[in-house]
Order: C-alpha cells, then sequence, then structure tokens
C-alpha cells in the first residue's frame, strides 16, 4: 500500500518521533514495505471469528484495594533527567 | 570448566571440586579476554557477582542450597535489574538504572544464582540479527562475518562462546529460539503466562515471553524451574504449578505423535537446513516417535499479523519514553512538543521508530478494524490451526529458521526481508504456546536448529524430548572454532 508524505507527517506527529527532511523519502518507502506485507490480512475471509486478544482467554484478577506499594519517591526520581522538590521538571507549556 | 554444563557445574560445587568464587572468576576472566570479540556482554557485574558466589559458597557448605546455588548466568539486557543499568539496547534506556528487581531476576538470586552481567540484544528487542543495538552488533561466534541472530543473540552468542553456562532471554516472534538455532545452542521460549514478565521491558505485551539459553535441555530445565511460576505482580501471568522439569527427562518417548507441519517445508527453506531437519526426526522416529503430515493452513498469515500486531502493543508500550521520568532528554527543548519528538528521535534507533510508526497507523482512527482487529481475528484463525492439529500429536517438529546465519547487512535495506527471518517461530507467539530450539546439524559450518513447538503448559514434555534426542546425538556439544 502506498503511503504519502503527507500521512507519514502526520503519524509522527501523533506518534511524537520527529522526522527529518533527509530521511522522509526512505521512512515512506519502508513503511510502504511493511504495509504491503501485512496488507494480505484483508483478502482473509474472517467472518464471524472472534478477535483473540488473549493467549490464555484469562480473565483479570482482583484484590482487596489496600496500600501494596510504600512510597519510594527519592529512589524513583533518582533516575529522572531533572527533578526540583519532588516534581519532574519539562520545558514551560504555559505562556 | 567453561566446557562443562550446568548439570556438571552443579555437581562439581556440590561436591567442592571448586567454589562458587572459583567458577565465578573463570567466566569473569573469560568474559574479560574474549568477550571484546563478540561483543555479546555489555556490563560486566564483577563485583556483585563475587559477593553473591561468597554467600552461595556459604550455602553450599550448609549443605541445604538450591539446586542452582553458585551457579554464574547472565542476564538479558531487558530484565531490570537493581543499581545495575538496563538499557533494553537503546540509547533511550542508556543512563537508567532501575530501582528494582524484575521477578526474574529475584526468582534467580532467591536461588543463589550468580549473575556475571548483562548481554547485548537487538534494541527494545526489535530485531532478528542484533544489528540494531545501540550498542553494536554481537559477532557470531560460529563465523564472525554473520550475525547471531535476534533480538536474544548477546545470551545466545556468550553461551556458545563459554562466556557463561547459561543465560535469560525473552521471545516475542522468535527472539529465544532464532539465536539458539543461529548460535548452535539450545533455548526454550515458554507458554505465554508460565515466566512473570513484571520487570522485563515491554516490547509487545500479548506476546512478550521470557525463557532460558544454555547448552543443552537438562540444563534449560535446571533454569526454567527457578524462573517460572505465579506472580501476582504481572497479571497475565498463570497460576499453574511448576513441574520438576528435572525429573521426567529419563522419559521413554516411544509412541510419541509428532506433527509435521508440511508449511514448515516448503518454498525459501534452505536445502542443507531442510536435511539436518529430517535427519533429525529419523533419530526420533529410531527412538520410537511416530511422525505424522499435519497442516498448519493459515501458517502464511502469522508474519502478516504479528506486523500489525506487535507493532500496535509497541507503540503504545513505548509511549513511555518520553524525556520526563527516567530515560533520555533531548538538549534544550524549546517546549513540551519539542522535548517528546526529539527525545523520541533521537532516543531510539530507525527499526524502533518505524515499528512505533506502524503501530500507530495500524491504531489510528478510521484504520483499527481493518488493521488491529482484522489482525486479532487471524490470529484466532492461526491458534485454531494448532488446537485442531494439538488433537491428532503431541508436539510439533520442523526448523527454527528457514536457513542458517546470515552475513552482516545483508537484510539490511528491505525491512521485511528480515520480518520473513522469523517465519516458522512467530505463529507460537501468536498461539501463545511453548516452542523451542534445539542443535540439530551444521550447513557451511554453521549450526541448524531444530524447532520443538509443545501445547500449553507442556515445557516437561519437550525438554523430555530434547533431552532424549541430545543423548543420542552431539549437535550441542560442538564447540565453535578458536573457542577451547
Amino acid at each position: 500500500m502506498h503511503i504519502e508524505r503527507h500521512e507519514i507527517e502526520k503519524l509522527a506527529t501523533l506518534a511524537r518521533i520527529a522526522i527529518n527532511e533527509d530521511t522522509i523519502s526512505d521512512v515512506t518507502a519502508r513503511l510502504s514495505s511493511v504495509l504491503d506485507l501485512v496488507d494480505q490480512l484483508q483478502a482473509i475471509d474472517t467472518d464471524g471469528v472472534a478477535p483473540m486478544s488473549h493467549p490464555m482467554q484469562s480473565t483479570q484478577r482482583l484484590r482487596e484495594d489496600e496500600v501494596t506499594e510504600l512510597n519510594q519517591r527519592e529512589a524513583l526520581q533518582a533516575v529522572a533527567p531533572d527533578i526540583e522538590e519532588g516534581l519532574f521538571l519539562v520545558p514551560k507549556v504555559i505562556e | 570448566m567453561h566446557n562443562l554444563t550446568i548439570a556438571e557445574l552443579i555437581k562439581g560445587l556440590q561436591s567442592k571440586e571448586f567454589s562458587s568464587i572459583e567458577l565465578t572468576q573463570h567466566f569473569l576472566d573469560r568474559i574479560m579476554t574474549l568477550n571484546p570479540a563478540y561483543n555479546a556482554v555489555i556490563t560486566i557485574t564483577a563485583e556483585n557477582a563475587l559477593k553473591t558466589a561468597a554467600v552461595a559458597d556459604k550455602r553450599l557448605a550448609a549443605g541445604n542450597a538450591p539446586a542452582l546455588c553458585g551457579v554464574p548466568i547472565l542476564h538479558k539486557d531487558i530484565f531490570c535489574t537493581r543499581d545495575v543499568r538496563t538499557s533494553c539496547g537503546s540509547k533511550m534506556l542508556d543512563n537508567f538504572i532501575p530501582p528494582y528487581n524484575a521477578t526474574v531476576v529475584e526468582n534467580f538470586e532467591r536461588d543463589g544464582v550468580v549473575v556475571l552481567g548483562k548481554t547485548n540484544m537487538d534494541e527494545f528487542a526489535m530485531g532478528s540479527s542484533n544489528e540494531t543495538s545501540f550498542y553494536g552488533a554481537v559477532i557470531n561466534p560460529w563465523a564472525v562475518d554473520c550475525v547471531p541472530g535476534g533480538s536474544s543473540g548477546g545470551s545466545a552468542a556468550a553461551i556458545a562462546a563459554r562466556l557463561a553456562p547459561g543465560a535469560t532471554a525473552t521471545d516475542t516472534g522468535g527472539s529465544i529460539r532464532q539465536p539458539a538455532a543461529l548460535c548452535g545452542i539450545t533455548g526454550l521460549k515458554p507458554t505465554y503466562g508460565r515466566v512473570s514478565r513484571w520487570g522485563m521491558i515491554a516490547f509487545a505485551s500479548s506476546l512478550d515471553q521470557g525463557g532460558p539459553m544454555a547448552r543443552t535441555a537438562e540444563d534449560c530445565a535446571l533454569l526454567l524451574h527457578s524462573m517460572a511460576g505465579f506472580d501476582e505482580k504481572d497479571s497475565t501471568c498463570i497460576d499453574h504449578e511448576v513441574p520438576d522439569y528435572s525429573a521426567t527427562l529419563g522419559n521413554s518417548i516411544s509412541g510419541l505423535r509428532i506433527g509435521v507441519p508440511k508449511e514448515y517445508f516448503s518454498e525459501g527453506l534452505d536445502v542443507g537446513t531442510e536435511q539436518a531437519v529430517r535427519v533429525a526426526l529419523a533419530v526420533l522416529e529410531a527412538q520410537g516417535a511416530e511422525l505424522v503430515e499435519i497442516s498448519l493452513p493459515n501458517t502464511g498469515l502469522s508474519v502478516p499479523a504479528y506486523y500489525v500486531i506487535a507493532p500496535a502493543e509497541a507503540s503504545a508500550n513505548l509511549s513511555r519514553f518520553d524525556g520526563v521520568k527516567y530515560g533520555y532528554r533531548c538538549e534544550d527543548p524549546k517546549d513540551l512538543q519539542d522535548l517528546y519528538s526529539r527525545t523520541r528521535a533521537e532516543g531510539f534507533g530507525e527499526e524502533v521508530q518505524r515499528r512505533i510508526l506502524i503501530g500507530t497507523y495500524c491504531l489510528s482512527a478510521g484504520y483499527y478494524d481493518a488493521y488491529y482487529g482484522k489482525a486479532q481475528q487471524v490470529r484466532q484463525l492461526i491458534k485454531q490451526d494448532f488446537t485442531s492439529a494439538f488433537k491428532e500429536i503431541d508436539v510439533i517438529m520442523g526448523p527454527t529458521c528457514p536457513s542458517p546465519a546470515f552475513k552482516f547487512g545483508s537484510k539490511g535495506d528491505d525491512p521485511v526481508a528480515m520480518y520473513l527471518e522469523d517465519i516458522y517461530t512467530i505463529a507460537t507467539n501468536l498461539a501463545g504456546l511453548p516452542g523451542m530450539s534445539v542443535p540439530c546439524g551444521m550447513v557451511d559450518d554453521k549450526p541448524v536448529g531444530l524447532q520443538i513447538i509443545g501445547n500449553y503448559f507442556d515445557e516437561a514434555l519437550m525438554l523430555n524430548i530434547a533431552h532424549q534426542y541430545q543423548q543420542t546425538t552431539d549437535w550441542h556439544n560442538a564447540v565453535p572454532k578458536g573457542i577451547l
């Protein structure tokens, strides 16, 4: 399936991945090749077949709503790129 | 010591022929000296390893140690290890030091297993050649111009080069079995839900499963026994008794019905590989097994269905890598969108970006039913193929991969050429079934793998068959040239 350049640009925005000018035609070509592969599925008759989302058909377990994790804020934030007083710092988003 | 199997090492440790410290130091020395030629190990945890070994020696001396106590192994760098970098082969996590252990890591720690370090892998386990790793490709010990397979190529190559007697690995579409085949070792992908995925960095959550790699089925049985089991931290982990896999290895396979799918011996299969697999099947026939030709008619749809489902799940799983809470962050972002987009463009490699984009496409408005919904239905058809087949037979066998190890860069330009490498392994992941690869021959001095696919939770039977095969064949003992 041929995919248009403007569709790649939209995907890049949705996926939050910057694609630069130099590579966009390569990215488009290779993505089209993968979509050609997966388009084989369209020819298959799947009327009435239940979609399979989990190999074991198991159901989600439930448990009592009780505290099981201790507060480990310092340990968990030790790997953050930028923090201040327990908060994760990101660039300013409100002008 | 490095030519001994895990079962033999256990005997040596328990009879005090050598200590865990001596054993650990021996493998650490080998990694230091030999690893630069293979790039299989990307983090060495020498200090921790020797500390654990010292504790293991005390437990062994006290006489009540678990079987694997004091045995050194390597962990694939997809399993979170407390205070030890866990990169998943990506620049995105090059600086990530987890504050916790994966359940698999905890289980081995409980049993006194020594961790020598972490192994190289395709970035986020996306690849079949190890060429997508941020840390560079792994070299196949059997042929230095060839790939070791992927994504668990580091674990497989390390075992082949005798840098460790065993290792952990993961398999989403063939990532344990294909590198095991290409590196001439034994690897097992358990039933989905058999091994906890907690702390195992997610690629495609409905397909991912951790499992062991070693040189023999006997060793895989020992490792799986430690890894497997219910874990309430993983909501997809199944509460099913863990049998003593070692206890049934000696069972006779007389009367076993082996299904041989005609679709696994069709166009695209290398002639030498087919011959090696046919000979292996004849060996099992001579041991009393019966070969039954079967058909898995939807085999050809497994690769297309997988390349919708796996990227779709990956695009959701990998959305957490945004440069905010941990991992890589781009420099001087001008606003939040720029922070996200540039962090992800700079932090992820080409293949990972491609799969995120494919997944995003398949899940985007207007395409969900046509792609993801359709693939989930086809997945059901693939599972039904297996369910019907298992009514007539006990296990399924065929080649693990279409051909032996290929040259670096030989599948570079078209991603689909690489994807077809997993044509015989992907269907088992889609169905959630266990699969195994066992060395069964050589083509052009490169190893060939025999694949054994079992019914749900039939790991003990698969290990039993593989062990019986290894009692009368010698392929698992072959050593790559130059490895002493």
